[in-house]
């Protein structure tokens, strides 16, 4: 006997109780206790047969390994940089992840990445002490030059580059914008003045309506709005760029 | 550190805009003034400009008189930047950031002698009321001079003097006896990137800013307080721009004061 | 000998009943979590910033995150004269109980060596400060996205004269008449656990008892109004 006593995409908050009994899972974000499973975070309840888990809606970035993310260079040492990730903890790019150029012992490399640069970088390793290593030798990661950067909640980050990019795209496509969104929660953005403000709203409007079903629709109506011009609705890419 | 973002706000400024879309000159809406919303403050206020919240608080003391002036009481201004209101604050005794607000808000008032001191004497060479201002920011977004000055000012308006028994003040009861403000400062930031000249920089602008000038005036024009903040020089055709912008943007601020 | 008893509260209150409330969740966006909770005059805003790099260094643990609690009055915020600023003694105190009343109810493991720092600030204040400062940070942790078995709830219940009762307010922590204890408690309301639990005055054991049960009841419609808040913000805009 089991009583689901919440509905799926419903908000619940800490100590609620989901269900009784035990025909539910406790799934990711909630916990059992006796009979009952309890919410464990603020969160969307995501109702899957007998599985319920929570789904984040706000909360700082957690580094992972194979995420795509954006950091900022802090400091320079002789064999690789420190750089900030948005999270609690720093990251190291030594520099043989860095360039497979042959770089001498004690060689000035702020030529390559000096303090402030922003990167696009791949995170290769976090251990349980969240020491992070992470790479800029791979397709799509590079140091960024120019445009600007926001800072998203990097909970609404796959609602924000969609379904194999195809929001992100619609998003380039009708403001011209060159865009790389970070896993961890910065965007970069680069384009003509008014046209990048655009973008920016229209990812604004994605992070408070990301739990709402027709997203895909308001922001295509709100860049047409927006630009005057027909929008083509995303498209699918492979590789996020 | 903040190099490609400085060249990007000069490049968006080419054009007349701003990271948040506003014009050089715009303030962020809306700008809100709230009155008395703290009843343990003999006066209060909570200002909101754009993102940016602060909230002043007046208090009353009595105390003795400066020798000097004997039949004046005085105003005196604290600030601290609480970590509630911005990540970069820390706990711990007030930083020459907190110091300057404080007192850069407080020449815009007592220089244009907004309260009138001798209004505040109680005893002449015995006792005077001590008006105790305090800016408490809420939400840093960028600009607390400007938002602090409004609250300042607001929070001043309101305070209505407490009874005093035996020469002991009782604070939970206020008289209708209300505070004399004859004038309405307001205080107006303008900032210069490059060659251009922006007004309620936002946290990332002020990041960026070459330097500063905190204008503040009365409705009628008159300068009563300069401050040059940053660490670029200016030239005098710049100080004169920035004093005609602050005046211009003044009367625009005042208009909320007076909603 | 007084025989006079404690027969009616301000603005008749029941022996049980709350000060209004008010709460909102969100309300300082630079902060990862922010909150503002209001009982009767008593008015709380707290924001969550974390988890974050820790400095000291010697303050880290490399087992988990830390919490760090820190409770404020603004200068204007007593109910007679002005509060100097700084750091005073019952303020530390405080901030130590609020932050030992949170820390049950999070898991700060997967975040070693880091801190979660919690900032309580209260513009205006009378009576139940304390209690007020930690439903405002509670909220805000939750809106801080970190995980949470429940959230914590804080009322103080007291006796006065020969009444028990639910949030005193100004006049009862100072009732000069009779007897009087004044008990801030703090509880998680799904295991009905204490987190927090103080007491200023004179009550015997069975009173305390009662006390606490009452205690309990209104931590839980403190809970749904807290459980309201954060609904609001996350709800369909």
């Amino acid at each position: 006997m089991g009583k689901l006593l919440i509905q799926d995409k419903e908000i619940v908050v800490p100590g609620e109780i989901i269900a009784e009994g035990m025909d539910h899972l406790p799934g990711q974000g909630t916990y059992r206790e006796g009979d009952k499973i309890i919410a464990g975070r603020l969160g969307l309840a995501n109702v899957e047969g007998r599985a319920v888990k929570l789904i984040a809606l706000s909360g700082r970035y957690i580094p992972k390994r194979n995420d795509t993310i954006i950091c900022q260079v802090i400091d320079v040492g002789f064999s690789g940089w420190r750089v900030e990730t948005n999270s609690a903890y720093s990251a190291m790019l030594s520099v043989k992840d860095a360039t497979s150029e042959f770089i001498r012992r004690g060689a000035d490399i702020t030529h390559y990445f000096n303090v402030g640069d922003y990167l696009v970088a791949k995170i290769t390793n976090v251990t349980s002490q969240k020491l992070i290593d992470i790479s800029t030798k791979g397709p799509g990661l590079r140091k960024l030059h120019g445009g600007r950067i926001i800072q998203v909640n990097c909970n609404k980050v796959p609602r924000i580059i969609g379904k194999a990019g195809s929001m992100v795209s619609m998003i380039k496509n009708a403001t011209g914008c060159r865009i790389t969104v970070g896993q961890n929660g910065l965007v970069w953005l680069e384009g003509e003045p008014k046209s990048e403000y655009i973008a920016i709203e229209a990812i604004r409007k994605i992070e408070q309506e990301a739990h709402l079903s027709g997203l895909t629709d308001r922001v295509k109506a709100f860049l047409e709005e927006k630009t005057g011009k027909k929008v083509e609705p995303g498209v699918e890419e492979p590789e996020l760029r | 550190m903040y190099n490609e973002l400085r060249s990007h706000v000069l490049k968006l400024l080419k054009a007349d805009t701003r990271l948040d879309g506003r014009r050089a000159t715009e303030y962020r809406e809306p700008i809100k003034v709230e009155q008395g919303i703290i009843c343990t403050a003999e006066g209060s206020a909570r200002v909101t400009i754009g993102g940016t919240q602060v909230m002043v608080g007046v208090k009353l003391e009595i105390g003795e008189p400066f020798p000097d002036r004997p039949d004046e009481g005085t105003i005196m201004v604290g600030a601290e930047l609480l970590p509630l209101s911005n990540p970069d604050f820390e706990l711990g005794p007030p930083s020459i950031q907190a110091v300057e607000l404080a007192r850069v808000v407080d020449r815009g008032i007592r220089e244009s002698k907004a309260v009138d001191f001798k209004s505040l004497c109680i005893e002449p060479g015995e006792k005077v009321w001590l008006v105790i201002i305090d800016i408490c920011p809420i939400n840093d977004a960028g600009n607390l001079f400007d938002a602090s000055a409004l609250a300042a000012l607001a929070a001043l308006k309101n305070t209505r003097f407490p009874k005093v028994e035996d020469g002991k003040i009782s604070y939970k009861e206020k008289t209708n006896k209300g505070m004399k403000v004859v004038k309405d400062p307001v205080s107006v930031t303008v900032c210069k990137v490059g060659d251009a000249l922006i007004v309620d920089p936002l946290t990332e602008e002020e990041k960026i800013i070459d330097a500063r000038l905190t204008v503040a005036s009365t409705a009628d024009g008159t300068l009563c307080a300069l401050q040059k903040g940053g660490s670029m020089p200016l030239s005098v055709e710049d100080v004169e721009k920035m004093v005609a912008i602050g005046i211009s943007k003044g009367k625009e601020l005042r208009v909320a004061l007076e909603r | 000998m007084n025989t006079m008893t404690y027969s009616k509260r301000l603005n008749d209150r029941k022996m049980d009943e709350l000060r209004p409330i008010e709460a909102k969740v969100g309300v300082i966006e630079r902060a990862d979590g922010s909150a503002m909770f209001k009982i009767g005059n008593t008015w709380a805003y707290a924001s969550v910033y974390g988890p974050r790099n820790l400095y000291p260094k010697f303050m880290q643990d490399p087992q988990s995150g830390i919490l760090r609690v820190n409770y404020n009055m603004m200068p204007f915020s007593g109910s007679g004269e002005r509060v100097r600023p700084g750091a005073n003694r019952r303020a530390k105190e405080i901030s130590m109980v609020s932050e030992k009343a949170l820390l049950p109810v999070l898991d700060l493991k997967e975040f070693p060596n880091s801190v979660v720092d919690v900032f309580i600030e209260l513009p205006q204040t009378e009576a139940g400060s304390r209690c007020a400062g930690i439903c405002a940070a509670s909220m805000a942790l939750a809106d801080a996205g970190l995980n949470m078995k429940d959230l914590v709830a804080a009322v103080s219940v007291g006796r006065v004269d020969d009444k028990l009762l639910v949030d005193l307010d100004y006049s009862e922590e100072a009732y000069e008449d009779g007897p009087v204890a004044d008990i801030p408690i703090a509880m998680m309301p799904q295991s009905g656990k204490i987190t927090l639990l103080q007491m200023d005055g004179e009550v015997t054991k069975e009173d305390l008892r009662k006390a606490i049960g009452m205690g309990k009841e209104a931590c839980g419609r403190i809970y749904e109004v807290m459980k309201k808040a954060l609904k609001e913000k996350y709800e369909v805009q």
